[in-house]
């Protein structure tokens, strides 16, 4: 009997102009939880594509064992006969077939064609009971939360009998409660003998659900660790991954606050899109000073992004009311066009849906938003575009051979360093920056923190939204927080802390 | 790296650029073998642009639609509408510049409307230029009178016909024809005319290049340079030698240059063309990142609205007639040349010349086959399966260099 139940060996991976995955090796045991950390871009998701079949057999060089016999997928479906299943972070859901018809879509069991929709209902109660999920089986998946889309997704590899779970950063879109419910479950499928892989950037939960890890780094595998024998602190991890030490997770912070305000918002609604009486966000007022961070936390869905996006020219809503103040003058935004030209500047949390244009290069992607900066007579200089797209590749360390690039070759991270670089190229006053280091790996949050820190020191001053509390705490001056569409109240700095945080989104209170 | 590498370096991932080229180059060079040389001959080789013109006008609209990731289903009816409108106008005694003038204008106040319903109440263009294609047919039928209007004086035809021959530099020769000697005449202007502008090519490309040199950008390997640039000029030596040989520089193939020109310069170099682009490859990160995704919209649907005027004009000068059925189909040859010369139907990608090459391909293939005296019949089975081939072959090589 073979102790493990996946090995990989030798494998490499090479994509255009990338070598994504060098000579790795890696083995997973069976019936237990493996986490496989790295920074964005460490080639963590393509060998688990590797893995599962979505690169054929012979798109890459090495081998793939299972139970000890070598695969030779050519598509997902082949991996799924040897009851691998592999959840990919965009969620594969049918959004407007209910959850019963997601959990066997692709392989309903019939024996004459003819479908037996009331067996499908009665099996796919059960395996909801199993992943926790309380939702009659009739339910649209759109209209559930992201969390409950993951349990059914999670559900429709139960109802396949797989054997082992491949889950690509299973919490990165779900709350706290969610996440915790999440990694209970993944503990409980153990349990019944099913073996998973775990890519995750949260290391608090590997640490929490891993047996053993594997660290990635620059498509190589840096080392394995066996988490009960050995004694694993998230600083090696860290150390592992970005191959130095990470003593400070966040940059030394020698900002002053101005006492100026510069911006400031009073009895801010925002109503839905669709259902126009709907209030998103109902009577927000908050102040900004010169040079400051504030951050602004709370759950999902507490309206923070809804809020300003509002604020932003009017990026979302039917319609909105309230009044805008910058440098105590009134001011209304009916396009993000209007508040970009007023000094505002926005970094979309939807990367690829709404901060970039994936298609085009780097160099196009930057200069989206300043062409009139860099054109003359509507003719755009493209020696000062360029020289404008190679000083940010520089200087904020954007990893791509060149400014050519196709941005959806690009990683999570260095795909956010594109769009920071398109706002920071039109060179706003206010930094709205909306959960900027979503799914991007420490080493790379490093260098964003940096580079907020520098803003503020030249004067400019920064919103963060974001869902980390610890990255709040980390790096702002002062803390709103929100929940339910309202603001409940502000910290400052010094005075955070994440029960703190909690009960204020939660009750109000302050303590 | 050795000098001989770099070259053959550069020529692969320069290829997929030049693969519409090469694509054309053997259809016709195929024509030629299959017809005893006579696709290629001066004449027919001015034919081949007179007769497509009205199409490739309206290719260099439709690739900006379909940029921004729409499509414009109503460009047949609107070319036949401006069409009748400028016989009308011109028989009216206003004189050709005027007509002109006044039927682009007409043009462009229909791509408004549509654009209009499109950008701002965000009807689908689909749907919207649906509506435009049997409004603006039954339009015609009204105006016309379902009955086809021709001009009254021949300086509307010369449009479609007329060349630029430049007599004073005229070499009149005495060749064999047939067993008889006959006068054929050799016109010096437009070969005068193709090297003032291969050196005005020469010059941009080079001190381009000595630019991007001088600010350490990196550029293709000198051999290549030099390599693509003798290319161009000897395309641009043999078109201008072609029309010598004729009856001069068709005054179309002005008219077309020109067009294009504008919306090559327009769509790469420009801030407006940029937004096109970034509208295309995603309309609400466009928006965020500041850029008025309807009026681009809105000013491209109208833009395509006065090449339908430029369209009409120049299918009636050819047919020398306003016929209420004219511009049939026009719409799908534009859509079809578009595809051929890679655009994606997704958006975001394209560009003025490969429609354009599109655009030839077809119109040599139908050429080709007519001179072969193949029917309509089978020259839609044709070009249905070089559309088919065409796309297929672009996805694939996109695939392949990781584009997709």
């Amino acid at each position: 009997m073979n102790e493990y139940i996946l090995e990989v060996k030798n494998l490499t991976k090479i994509f255009p102009g990338v070598k994504a995955l060098d000579s790795v090796n890696f083995k997973i045991k069976k019936g237990e939880i493996h986490c496989l950390c790295g920074e964005n871009g460490a080639g963590k998701s393509t060998l688990m594509n590797v893995v599962s079949g979505v690169y054929p057999h012979d798109s890459y060089e090495g081998k793939v064992f299972l139970h000890g016999k070598e695969t030779n997928y050519k598509t997902v479906k082949d991996s799924e006969q040897d009851n691998l299943a592999i959840i990919h972070q965009e969620l594969a859901l049918s959004p407007y077939l209910s959850i019963y018809e997601n959990i066997f879509l692709g392989h309903i069991k019939s024996k004459t064609g003819i479908i037996n929709w009331k067996q499908l209902i009665i099996d796919s109660k059960k395996l909801l009971k199993k992943v926790g999920l309380n939702e009659n089986p009739e339910t649209i998946v759109s209209k559930m939360g992201v969390g409950k889309q993951q349990l059914v997704e999670i559900a429709r590899a139960l109802s396949k009998n797989v054997e082992l779970l491949i889950l690509d950063e299973p919490t990165s879109s779900l709350n706290d409660v969610e996440s915790e419910q999440l990694l209970q479950l993944i503990l409980e499928l153990k349990k019944e003998g099913i073996t998973c892989i775990m890519i995750s950037h949260k290391l608090n939960e590997v640490m929490e659900v891993a047996d053993s890890i594997t660290i990635l780094r620059d498509g190589q595998t840096i080392c394995s660790y066996d988490c009960h024998n050995e004694n694993i602190t998230e600083e090696i991890i860290i150390q592992g991954m970005v191959g130095r030490d990470m003593t400070h997770r966040y940059p030394e912070q020698d900002h002053k606050v101005s006492s100026d305000t510069i911006m400031e918002v009073k009895n801010w609604s925002v109503y839905h899109p669709e259902y126009p009486d709907l209030a998103v966000v109902k009577n927000a007022s908050f102040n900004l000073k010169k040079g400051e961070i504030l951050a602004f936390c709370g759950p999902m869905g507490a309206g923070r992004t809804e809020l300003m996006m509002s604020i932003f020219g009017k990026a979302y809503g039917s319609h909105c009311s309230g009044e805008l103040y910058i440098k105590g003058e009134k001011r209304e935004y009916h396009t993000p066009k209007d508040a970009i030209t007023d000094g505002l500047g926005y970094v979309s949390e939807d990367r690829k849906e709404l901060g970039l244009i994936l298609i085009q290069s780097v160099r196009q992607n930057i200069s989206n938003s300043s062409l009139k900066k860099l054109s003359k007579l509507g003719v755009i200089d493209k020696h000062k575009e360029l020289e404008e797209a190679n000083n940010f590749k520089k200087s904020l360390n954007i990893k791509t051979p060149t400014v050519e690039q196709t941005v959806k070759n690009l990683s999570g991270g260095n795909q956010q360093k594109v769009v920071l670089s398109r706002c920071l190229l039109a060179e706003p006053e206010i930094f709205i920056v909306d959960e900027p280091t979503r799914g991007i790996d420490v080493g790379a949050k490093y260098e964003i923190y940096c580079i907020l820190e520098d803003l503020v020191k030249q004067g400019k001053s920064v919103i963060m939204v974001t869902s980390e509390m610890p990255e709040a705490i980390g790096m702002a001056d002062r803390i709103y927080v929100m929940n339910e569409g309202k603001i409940k109240g502000q910290l400052l700095k010094g005075d955070a802390t994440q029960e703190k945080i909690m009960t204020m989104a939660l009750t109000g209170k302050k303590e | 790296m050795n000098k001989s590498n770099s070259f053959t370096d550069a020529v692969k991932a320069n290829l997929r650029n030049y693969s519409m080229f090469i694509m054309l180059g053997i259809i016709m060079l195929g024509f030629a073998i299959l017809t005893n040389g006579v696709n290629v001959s001066s004449r027919n080789f001015t034919n081949i642009f007179v007769q497509n013109s009205y199409i490739l006008v309206l290719a260099v609209g439709m690739v900006m639609v379909i940029i921004i990731g729409n499509i414009d289903l109503s460009v047949g009816s609107v070319a036949a509408f401006t069409g009748a409108i400028s016989v009308i106008v011109y028989n009216a005694g206003v004189g050709m510049f005027f007509t002109i003038i006044i039927t682009i204008i007409c043009g462009l106040i229909i791509g408004a409307f549509q654009g209009y319903w499109i950008a701002y109440v965000k009807i689908p263009a689909f749907i919207v230029t649906l509506a435009g294609m049997l409004l603006f047919r039954g339009l015609t039928y009204i105006i016309t009178n379902v009955t086809p209007i021709t001009p009254k004086l021949d300086s509307f035809k010369q449009i479609a016909i007329g060349t630029i021959s430049g007599n004073i530099f005229t070499i009149t020769r005495m060749v064999e024809k047939r067993g008889k000697m006959v006068e054929q005449n050799f016109y010096l202007l437009p070969v005068i005319i193709a090297i003032i502008a291969i050196a005005i090519m020469l010059y941009f490309a080079f001190s381009e290049r000595n630019k991007k040199i001088k600010n350490d950008f990196s550029v293709k390997p000198l051999s290549y340079f030099i390599t693509e640039q003798v290319v161009i000029s000897v395309l641009i030596l043999i078109i201008g030698i072609q029309f010598a040989n004729y009856r001069g520089i068709p005054e179309v193939f002005i008219l077309l240059a020109i067009t294009i020109g504008i919306f090559t310069f327009i769509t790469k170099n420009t801030i407006f063309g940029r937004y096109i682009y970034a509208v295309g490859g995603n309309s609400r990160s466009a928006k965020l990142s500041g850029i008025n995704s309807e009026k681009v919209t809105f000013f491209v649907h109208m833009i395509m609205g006065g090449l339908c005027g430029v369209s009409g004009i120049l299918f009636t000068a050819y047919m020398n007639s306003a016929l209420p059925d004219a511009g049939n189909l026009f719409e799908l040859d534009a859509i079809a040349a578009s595809f051929i010369g890679g655009a994606s139907a997704s958006g975001g990608i394209g560009t003025i010349i490969g429609a354009i090459m599109g655009g030839l391909i077809m119109g040599v293939i139908n050429n080709g086959m007519s001179l072969m005296n193949i029917g309509a019949n089978w020259q839609y089975v044709v070009k249905a399966l070089v559309l088919l081939f065409a796309v297929w072959y672009d996805i694939y090589t996109r695939k392949k260099s990781g584009m997709v």
